[in-house]
């Protein structure tokens, strides 16, 4: 099942994907079924309880070409860093590129969202601790790079910059998380296409990984990297990161200026 | 409804800064200059603090078997609110309430001040982000309260002492930090919004050495400055 979370008629529904369609699920419209259209996309992830925001692991350099392109040796374990939920939103939303930079990057990426308590999980266990999967951009500006805590959350935890959705799409559905195709076009044009076999560190591995040290809460993030062929994008451009069975996350960039004007 | 807890949590993301104090940042000067870094910092290094790593006052927390030693980061941590000031204890006098007042104008979002033990695996390297040295699950010790900016006054003039088993092991002078609380507060909300909820740490100070006070398992450690009940951690063997 195909799981969204949208704003429709002054309030915020849980749907799902039926026959083209929103379902909702909220009592009082129960059955009701609207056009994508028809609605505002929010990230696809119920809110977490009090006191426990979500943890969002997002890893660096985790495709070889990707490691390549961007002219690192492949690493040896996980290069991770972690982002805040502010830098969320949702599927057809806008994305600002500051005024004045040289070089502004999407990044296709799996996202894995953890569905039980996750703390000492081996890799043949682990994918029994995922809810679902769901697309995340996660967008990189690159003229902000510095060389402590690289990636610094100058260029990776901006307002607006981590589209994540469509939908959250259920574990069970995806037979092979690891055998999916991931494509970006800008404004039409295949610009990105790779495969999640290629990942350095897979699902399991980063499952295992990350709850050695950690424990992982329904509802936290794993986003997996991405692989070669990003390129620029200025305002204005059209970006659809798209993965294999879970949908095609829309995106449009906004310049800074124009970005609370309609 | 939620009942509120014993004591402080926070309800967003925990940003926590490196090398916001001058003493620190200079003897890192050298190194700055080499590969990989290749230049002093420009914008605030921040990180995160996962909610996994949040300890609540008191609680005892558990160190991997693996690890000898944590580097023990005392801190303070703005807390954005969305909500109006929260009143001063009655303790508080009117004449230097207003004064504190004044000086809590420059924070603005900021309704309070926490006490913060952020602990970390000791690492030389400040070239990837910390994750696997710093978001152990307890590796972020919170004091008791959010202490109202109205009750402190100037966050920059406060001075932190660190104990452990009860010996003064390092006083942290806030007067020192590279961004005080407004430059720093400004800096991080130019690209990034702080929303209520979330909490920025100021920075944490390193010895004469260039190190944290270290700590062991068993070790009591207790973190304490005026205004604020102490942040009195322990830390424990990992439970098998």
């Amino acid at each position: 099942m195909k799981h969204a979370r949208i704003a429709w008629a002054g309030a915020i529904h849980d749907a799902i994907e039926a026959d083209g369609q929103l379902e909702l699920l909220t009592p009082a419209f129960k059955g009701r079924r609207l056009s994508f259209d028809e609605v505002v996309w929010l990230p696809p992830l119920a809110p977490t309880p009090p006191h426990r925001p979500r943890t969002i692991l997002a890893l660096g350099l985790n495709y070889a070409d990707h490691a390549k392109e961007l002219a690192f040796k492949a690493p040896e374990e996980p290069l991770v860093f972690a982002k805040g939920e502010a830098s969320l939103t949702g599927h057809r939303a806008f994305t600002v590129r500051p005024a004045g930079v040289a070089y502004m990057h999407y990044e296709c990426e799996l996202a894995v969202v953890i569905g039980k308590t996750a703390r000492n999980v081996k890799k043949a266990d682990a994918y029994g601790v995922i809810a679902g999967y769901t697309v995340a951009n996660d967008y990189a500006i690159r003229d902000y790079l510095e060389n402590w805590y690289r990636p610094n959350l100058r260029v990776k935890n901006r307002d607006t910059c981590t589209p994540i959705g469509p939908w959250l799409v259920d574990a069970a559905d995806i037979a092979d998380p690891m055998n999916l195709a991931l494509q970006t076009t800008v404004n039409g044009k295949v610009t990105q296409s790779g495969h999640t076999r290629d990942m350095i560190f897979n699902v399991p591995f980063l499952i295992e990984y990350f709850s050695s040290f950690m424990t992982l809460y329904p509802g936290d993030l794993l986003l997996t990297g991405t692989p070669d062929g990003v390129v620029d994008c200025q305002p204005g451009d059209v970006i659809v990161t798209e993965i294999e069975g879970l949908g095609a996350l829309v995106n449009t960039i906004a310049a800074q200026a124009s970005a609370t004007k309609p | 409804m939620n009942p509120s807890p014993p004591h402080f949590l926070p309800d967003g993301t925990v940003y926590g800064t490196l090398l916001n104090f001058k003493h620190e940042l200079a003897l890192w000067a050298a190194r700055a200059a080499e590969p990989p870094y290749k230049a002093p910092p420009q914008a605030p290094v921040l990180f995160i603090k996962t909610a996994n790593t949040f300890s609540p006052q008191g609680a005892a927390i558990p160190v991997p078997a693996r690890v000898a030693e944590v580097d023990v980061g005392a801190s303070v941590g703005l807390v954005i609110g969305n909500f109006e000031e929260i009143e001063p204890h009655p303790s508080v006098d009117g004449a230097e309430y207003a004064i504190k007042i004044e000086s809590t104008a420059r924070l603005p979002g900021v309704v309070g001040c926490v006490l913060l033990n952020d602990l970390s695996i000791p690492h030389d390297s400040y070239y990837r982000p910390p994750v696997k040295f710093k978001c152990l699950d307890g590796f972020l010790g919170l004091g008791p309260r959010c202490v109202p900016l109205a009750e402190l006054g100037d966050v920059n003039a406060l001075k932190l002492e660190v104990r452990i088993n009860g010996a003064l092991r390092q006083t942290v002078d806030f007067a020192g930090l590279v961004r005080d609380a407004s430059a720093l507060l400004a800096d991080v909300n130019a690209f990034m919004t702080l929303r209520p909820g979330d909490v920025l740490m100021l920075g944490s100070d390193c010895g004469p050495d260039g190190n944290r006070p270290r700590a062991r398992v068993g070790d009591r450690i207790e973190i304490s400055a005026p205004g604020f009940e102490p942040l009195v951690n322990t830390l424990a063997g990992e439970p098998a």
